[in-house]
């Protein structure tokens, strides 16, 4: 039998944020002699899940049903998120968040001592956890100084997984290059956890971190597991221009209006309900993303929007609030717009756009995180389970983190105590992926090409967003398909200028782009061939949802590198709740 | 009108070059850029040499922590126009082994931090079909200041004991302890009795208050050393007086 020495584990999970974190607790909960692992490209408590704002969803109250938070969450999705996966979610979302409070998350409470919730969009009752307008932030630290505790997570820091290592058709660790100093390790493992978060960074304008590449995402799609319903990605309405930074849901919960050029409550010209003076749930700012963000379009093409040096925007009036209010439940927003926008919103409008913000499609998984690759399970944002559909609901995707990081963290580990010995041909399979790394991105160059990573990304950019944005059509999918299929040749012969070893930031770079590119080709083609519209999907060439045909996940199946993705559909799960018009208002 | 600023950055590539040396680059100055926008604008259309951290781009994930003319600061949220004419120069976190460039090695740290116990200990385990704990805001407001720390690291780099000793546990680390200290829920405060009065620990502080003025979080570490000072001496006499397993009690 082969070893790995020191770097051979039970379970390894790939990403240190909500999602891995989680699992990483379950697998040590779920047998303490089991050696569990997470390795992450950056330091678990930098994560994504860290910028996280606005709260978490779980029925927590009296006057809230599991029953409706269920309903919200599929007539959210559009339906087309898997209502056995929704069920589950919302059944074990309150003891999740429950366990949270019992490891020390500092939510925000009710004067009696209860756990406080606010309003959130698309959501009938107010079930949203919170802590201040920073709880990602608290739960990425709660859950990784509670990690800290369990002696049997191993962390591997700063370590940035290239592929997975696949024998036989079941996955037994993975590639890994130690930033600090360049070497390449195989971490031998008899179950992987995908948990490496969303990829936003394929579009220009995000909210999400430069770490947001979907690496995971690739690794799996390379190992051949599915993708599904990739052409589903989430614009939040209410973003910074320039730098793209969030401003959360919440202050549209506590009470935000939307305003046009012309100081108008424009959303209620777009089927959301009438204006009133108070937030109303399910209505006007508190509709859904995908709505909001399609009327701000709407709005830009009547040339209602305001005219700004980094894009059109429209405004977000909280001044209404008072100053009190503002410090209490949103410091977080006027701290960023009196740094980033240099405006006070106790007194000022904010400019706000939409942005590219989360990505429901992912890693084609089971109700416990299970793909079709033996060994192989996701969660979290890089998985699609799929309890998000066509349309994410605000403060649903935390929550996913801990159910299903959970159910992943359990199901590796009962996957890793039956599972074989290591192949003896592990090691060769590593030197190989090592090589490739080497010969791609390291060795010298015979033809040296003009391109740069830089370069790659913007063109990259730039045909995500005019070819697959918030509205779409097959011409422009058709363009930016063919220009991502040529970027993904180009981008093969970028030579890099780093060509040291320690900590070399370009080649991780170029990792990422690589990984980006494939992901953007998955998104076109998904696109393209969705000939409906529905959800966060527009179609202006086919604006209507299509049952008959559409009701079912998109899967795309990796082909060779550099032509477009194999495309097959799956049906909807749909147990109780039948297909129905989406309404909001 | 001023259309460009100079960075000047300190470069380490020790596989390269045994020695640091400066390198400055000109970048176009634009009024949003913080700092780390001109480092990303070097990294992609100037040098793709450069290395450095970051993430979030909005202050809150504490990778991007240097020193900015001599002062720690986050890079994404310090400005170009702050430094005007220029030059801003860019050094890695002072106290700290540098990897590369602007990369610091900060695994001595995350050792530290585990050592705090912070985690919650509660007086009895409680499962979740016993519901939550209460909290009222009062007692949330006890402890909430010292759940803001970022792990940035720039409190490591202002404080001057840091710089002489590196046994010591720092503002982050003993700030983060004390959060669990102050937490309604927790009933771990001897355990961490053990550390904080050990070498190394809270005592070594000589609260000359530079953390709390480079917290871009306002966490107010010496705040929060101060009061386990007053805890801490209690404590620490009580231990010398009694059996340790009496004062444990
Ligand atoms: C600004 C913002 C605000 C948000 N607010 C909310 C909210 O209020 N409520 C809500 O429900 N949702 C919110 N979301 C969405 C939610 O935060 C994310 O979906 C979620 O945090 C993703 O968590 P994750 O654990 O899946 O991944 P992440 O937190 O993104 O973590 C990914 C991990 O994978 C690691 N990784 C990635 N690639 C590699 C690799 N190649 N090798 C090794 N490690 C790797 C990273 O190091 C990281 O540790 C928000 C998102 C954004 C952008
Ligand atoms: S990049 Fe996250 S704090 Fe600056």
């Amino acid at each position: 039998m082969t070893r790995y020495g020191p770097d051979e584990c039970d379970v390894l999970i790939v990403g240190g944020g909500g999602a891995g974190l989680r699992a990483a607790i379950a697998v040590a909960e779920t047998d303490p002699t089991l050696r569990v692992a997470v390795a992450s490209k950056v330091y678990p408590m930098r994560s994504h899940t860290v910028s996280a704002e606005g709260g978490s969803a779980g029925v927590i109250k009296s006057n809230d049903s599991i029953e409706e938070h269920i309903y919200d969450t599929i007539s959210g999705g559009d339906w087309l998120c898997d209502q056995d996966a929704v069920e589950a979610f919302v059944n074990e979302a309150p003891k999740e968040l429950l366990r949270m409070e019992h490891w020390g998350c500092p939510w925000s409470r009710e004067p009696d001592g209860q756990v406080a919730v606010r309003s959130f969009g698309g959501m009938k009752n107010k079930r949203t956890w919170y802590a201040a307008d920073k709880t990602g932030f608290h739960m990425l630290h709660t859950l990784f100084q509670t990690s800290l505790k369990y002696e049997p997570v191993k962390r591997y820091d700063e370590y940035f997984v290239t592929s997975l290592l696949v024998d036989d058709g079941r996955c037994q660790g993975v590639l890994a290059l130690e930033m600090a100093t360049g070497q390449l390790h195989t971490i031998a493992a008899k179950s992987v956890i995908l948990c490496t978060g969303g990829f936003g960074k394929a579009f220009p304008f995000t909210t999400n971190a430069n770490i947001k590449t979907g690496d995971g995402v690739a690794l799996a799609y390379r190992a051949g597991v599915a993708l599904k319903d990739m052409e589903f990605v989430q614009y939040h309405p209410t973003g910074l221009p320039f730098t793209g930074i969030l401003i959360t849901e919440a202050t549209r919960a506590e009470g935000g209006f939307l305003l046009n050029k012309d100081d108008y409550r424009y959303l209620q010209d777009y089927n959301l309900g009438e204006p009133k003076p108070e937030p109303v749930l399910r209505t006007m700012e508190l509709g859904p993303r995908d709505r909001l963000s399609q009327a701000f379009e709407q709005e830009r093409l009547k040339g209602r929007t305001i005219k700004g040096p980094y894009g059109d925007y429209v405004h977000l009036d909280l001044r209404h609030l008072g100053e009190q209010h503002i410090n209490e439940r949103l410091p977080m927003v006027r701290e960023l717009c009196l740094k980033y926008e240099k405006i006070d919103p106790v007194t000022e409008c904010i400019p706000v756009r939409p942005v590219v913000h989360y990505t429901m499609g992912g890693i084609h998984t089971d109700i416990m995180g299970a793909t079709n690759v033996a060994g192989v399970y996701a969660a979290g944002e890089a998985a699609c389970v799929s309890i998000n559909g066509a349309n994410r609901l605000g403060s649903n995707s935390l929550t996913e983190l801990l159910v299903f990081g959970a159910r992943a963290g359990q199901a590796a580990a009962a996957y890793a105590k039956e599972s074989p010995d290591f192949s003896p041909r592990l090691q060769a399979l590593a030197d190989d992926a090592a090589q490739d790394i080497e010969k791609t991105w390291i060795a010298p160059r015979s033809k040296r090409s003009k391109d740069t990573i830089a370069g790659i990304r913007k063109e990259l950019h730039n045909q995500m967003e005019n070819g697959a944005g918030i509205y779409r059509d097959a011409k422009s999918l058709q363009t930016a398909r063919e220009t991502v299929l040529e970027l993904q040749e180009r981008a093969q012969h970028v030579a890099l200028q780093d060509t040291s070893y320690t900590f070399n930031t370009e080649l991780t770079a170029a990792i990422e782009l690589r990984n980006l590119l494939e992901l953007s080709s998955a998104i076109i083609e998904s696109a393209l061939q969705r000939t409906e519209s529905r959800g966060s999907h527009q179609r202006t060439d086919h604006p209507k949802r299509d049952d008959e045909k559409f009701m079912a996940h998109s899967l795309a199946y990796r082909t060779e590198y550099g032509t477009a993705p194999r495309i097959e559909y799956a049906p909807v799960t749909i147990t109780r709740w039948p297909p129905k018009e989406r309404v909001y208002g | 009108m001023q259309k460009t600023i100079t960075i000047q950055v300190k470069r380490y590539i020790p596989e390269k070059q045994p020695t640091p040396f400066y390198q400055d680059y000109e970048v176009p100055l634009e009024t949003k850029w913080g700092v780390l926008d001109a480092l990303t604008y070097i990294k992609d259309e100037l040098d793709g040499t450069l290395a450095f951290r970051w993430s979030c781009h909005m202050g809150v994930c504490g990778s991007c922590g240097m020193m900015v003319n001599g002062q720690p600061a986050l890079t994404c949220a310090t400005f170009l126009e702050e430094y005007l004419p220029g030059p801003i120069c860019i050094e890695p976190l002072d106290h700290f082994p540098v990897i590369r460039d602007l990369v610091i090695d900060t695994d001595a740290f995350m050792g530290k931090l585990k050592y705090v116990k912070p985690w919650l200990i509660p007086a009895e385990e409680r499962s979740v079909d016993d519901g939550e704990n209460r909290q009222t805001p009062a007692e949330l407001a006890a402890f909430k200041q010292y759940t803001l720390c970022i792990n940035c690291l720039l409190c490591y780099s202002a404080c001057p004991v840091v710089g002489l000793n590196e046994d010591f546990l720092g503002p982050a680390a003993i700030a983060l302890a004390q959060r669990y200290n102050y937490d309604s829920r927790d009933a771990g405060q001897t355990q961490r009795h053990d550390v904080l009065l050990d070498h190394g620990g809270a005592f070594d502080c000589t609260l000359i208050g530079e953390c709390s003025r480079a917290c871009p979080k306002h966490v107010d570490p010496t705040g929060a050393i101060q009061r386990y000072k007053a805890d801490g001496a209690m404590e620490f006499w009580k231990r010398l007086l009694l059996p340790r397993g009496a004062a444990k009690r």
